[in-house]
């Protein structure tokens, strides 16, 4: 404790101005690429922008259309909308189930663990999305599959009703990563507690909801902020696999900023649209963040 | 039943569940290893795991593209794309942890909320405005719409995990450097820097694994065919034939997710120690 004190003197601290020379990097890049950015695209969407010429004022203009006469548009929110409200509680009560199955004593848990997040490893890559469009084709591995079981063969990308539903199995495939972070958050809940609940008798459903997902809460809170983030700007499995289709059941939000942004280069008109994603976006997180005084639990409070 | 049968019978019905979980999740991933030595014919009307027979020339087909140039380019293109971006952001995001980390000094608390709320900011709001900006600075077409970010810092997740990651490390450790002698940078250098490593391993780790499979930011910034990278190219693969030929396809997309795996096996333990502690995304 002596050297600390003595350390901190004036002529150590005096170093500290320097930090501005580390974080020069950070602070260019902010505000070039990241603050600027933003602030453009807010003015933009105020704007008719085509890439050729100057933005020209438009007032709430783009923002009126989107809302009463672009039909595309307002379906596209519903289709995001609804993926996100499959994949993500999909997606983390897979997780969540599976690592409360294995968060025991089990024989080869990190071999168990590793072959279970191979699926997140490929993600939202395109050789994934060719491999999930080939299986469930019409004559595809999945349907000879169902009718080797002589269930009904199922046209998953030909049926508006099923193409998004199978677009979501996907990402729900992929819950290995949330699993991983939820073994580890469960692996930190205090044995003791267990051990006080059994002794006071409660059951392991009850020793569920009272001690476990209380524990873990804060970890389930960061990946529902996450994964809504991650959700409603969906772009490559829809365009890669369906192309929005059939009948747009499957054309999402991020395939519609890319059309109008990037193969008509209406500029104005996607920042408009990416406006009303990253107002979702942060209504959706506030209501989170008040919401989880309600339910997130944190050991240090 | 004794308490030990019992044990044992419940022991079965945990590998069962295992092992069922374990086939649905990797189950297609067997399939498109072993689609990758059939013909159209075989996928569509077999159900069988396994091809006849083990050619390879689904593989020489796929790897030779469908015009002059070949899966060789895209390769290529991919690891200039991606490798730089992962040395960059890894350096820069190195400095920038350890300037907010180390220092004390007027508003850091406002920068740092600053660089905590970009951990939010979707790529979606910022993309306009960024192609208009780096077309103006003719960069379409080239990998510095890549490039820039990293070098500026702008993954705000590493640089927060990083940050974590610095607060762990004992202060006294730079005191003691500074009493040797060094200077700021010298203390990051000699003393912090391997102390890092794991962190850092685990950061280029994600941050290969994110920019190798990114399409989105590619089909944007991307669009002359030299320069492709694997992920357009399996696209342009997928749209281009009338009738397409699927075990070619799968061919090369096995072969584009291998170095994916070689990476995940070689380094298992920082691709799940890293998400198991900083909570990053997978």
């Amino acid at each position: 404790m002596k050297a600390k004190t003595k350390v901190r003197t004036s002529a150590y601290r005096k170093r500290d101005y320097q930090a501005f020379l580390y974080l020069l990097p950070w602070l260019l890049g902010f505000s070039l690429l990241q603050l600027y950015p933003f602030v453009s695209s807010l003015y933009y969407s105020f704007t008719d922008y085509q890439i050729t010429s100057e933005p020209v004022w438009a007032g709430l203009k783009n923002y009126i259309s989107l809302f009463t006469t672009d039909t595309e548009f307002t379906n596209s929110l519903k289709v995001t909308i609804t993926y996100t409200l499959y994949t993500v509680p999909g997606k983390l009560i897979m997780a969540l189930a599976v690592a409360v199955f294995l968060n025991r004593n089990i024989k080869g848990i990190n071999l168990i663990r590793t072959l279970y997040y191979i699926p997140s490893l490929f993600g939202g890559s395109v050789a994934t999305a060719i491999l999930w469009k080939l299986l469930f084709l019409d004559n595809g591995v999945i349907n000879a599959l169902l009718s080797a079981l002589h269930l009904p063969n199922i046209q998953f990308w030909g049926n508006p009703k099923t193409a998004l539903p199978t677009i979501c199995a996907l990402e729900i495939w992929q819950f290995g990563s949330s699993m991983v972070m939820f073994l580890a958050a469960l692996k930190n809940v205090p044995a003791d507690l267990y051990e006080a609940a059994a002794i006071d008798g409660a059951k392991p459903v009850q020793q569920f909801f009272k001690i476990t997902i209380p524990q873990i809460t804060p970890i389930i809170f960061f990946n529902l902020i996450n994964q809504t983030i991650t959700a409603l700007q969906n772009f490559t499995s829809a365009f890669v696999i369906t192309n929005g289709g059939p009948l747009k059941s499957t054309y999402v939000l991020g395939m519609k900023l890319y059309k109008e942004g990037f193969s008509y280069f209406k500029m104005g008109y996607a920042s408009a649209i990416s406006w009303v994603m990253f107002v979702i976006i942060m209504v959706v997180t506030l209501l989170l963040f008040r919401s989880s005084s309600m339910w997130v639990h944190y050991a240090d409070e | 039943m004794t308490l030990k049968s019992k044990r044992k019978h419940n022991m079965f019905f945990t590998y069962l569940v295992i092992v069922l979980i374990g086939i649905i999740l990797l189950y297609p991933i067997v399939w498109m290893f072993f689609a990758t030595f059939k013909t159209n014919d075989e996928i569509f009307n077999s159900i069988k795991l396994l091809p006849k027979s083990f050619s390879f020339q689904n593989f020489i087909d796929g790897w030779n593209g469908s015009g002059k140039v070949t899966y060789a380019t895209y390769f290529i293109n991919t690891f200039l794309l991606v490798l730089p971006t992962v040395i960059f952001t890894i350096v820069s995001s190195c400095l920038v942890a350890y300037g907010f980390a180390r220092f004390k000094f007027p508003g850091k608390n406002i920068l740092f909320a600053l660089l905590i709320s970009t951990l939010m900011l979707p790529n979606a709001i910022i993309i306009v405005p960024r192609y208009t900006m780096f077309s103006k600075l003719g960069w379409i077409n080239n990998y510095m719409p890549f490039y820039a970010p990293a070098i500026l810092a702008c993954y705000p997740f590493f640089v927060y995990m990083l940050i974590q990651f610095l607060r762990g490390i004992p202060r006294d450790l730079d005191e003691s450097a500074y009493i040797d002698g060094c200077g700021t940078f010298r203390t990051l250098v000699s003393i912090l820097l391997p102390l890092m490593k794991p962190a850092l391993f685990s950061a280029a780790l994600f941050q290969f694994l994110w920019t190798y499979n990114d399409y989105f930011n590619s089909l944007i910034f991307i669009n002359s065919g030299s320069r492709y990278t694997i992920s357009l190219a399996l696209r342009l693969s997928l749209d281009s034939e009338s009738v397409v030929n699927w075990g070619k396809l799968m061919a090369i997309s096995f072969i584009s997710v291998t170095p994916l795996f070689i990476l995940f096996f070689a380094a298992q333990k920082y691709f799940v120690e890293g998400i198991a502690t900083s909570g990053l995304k997978g």
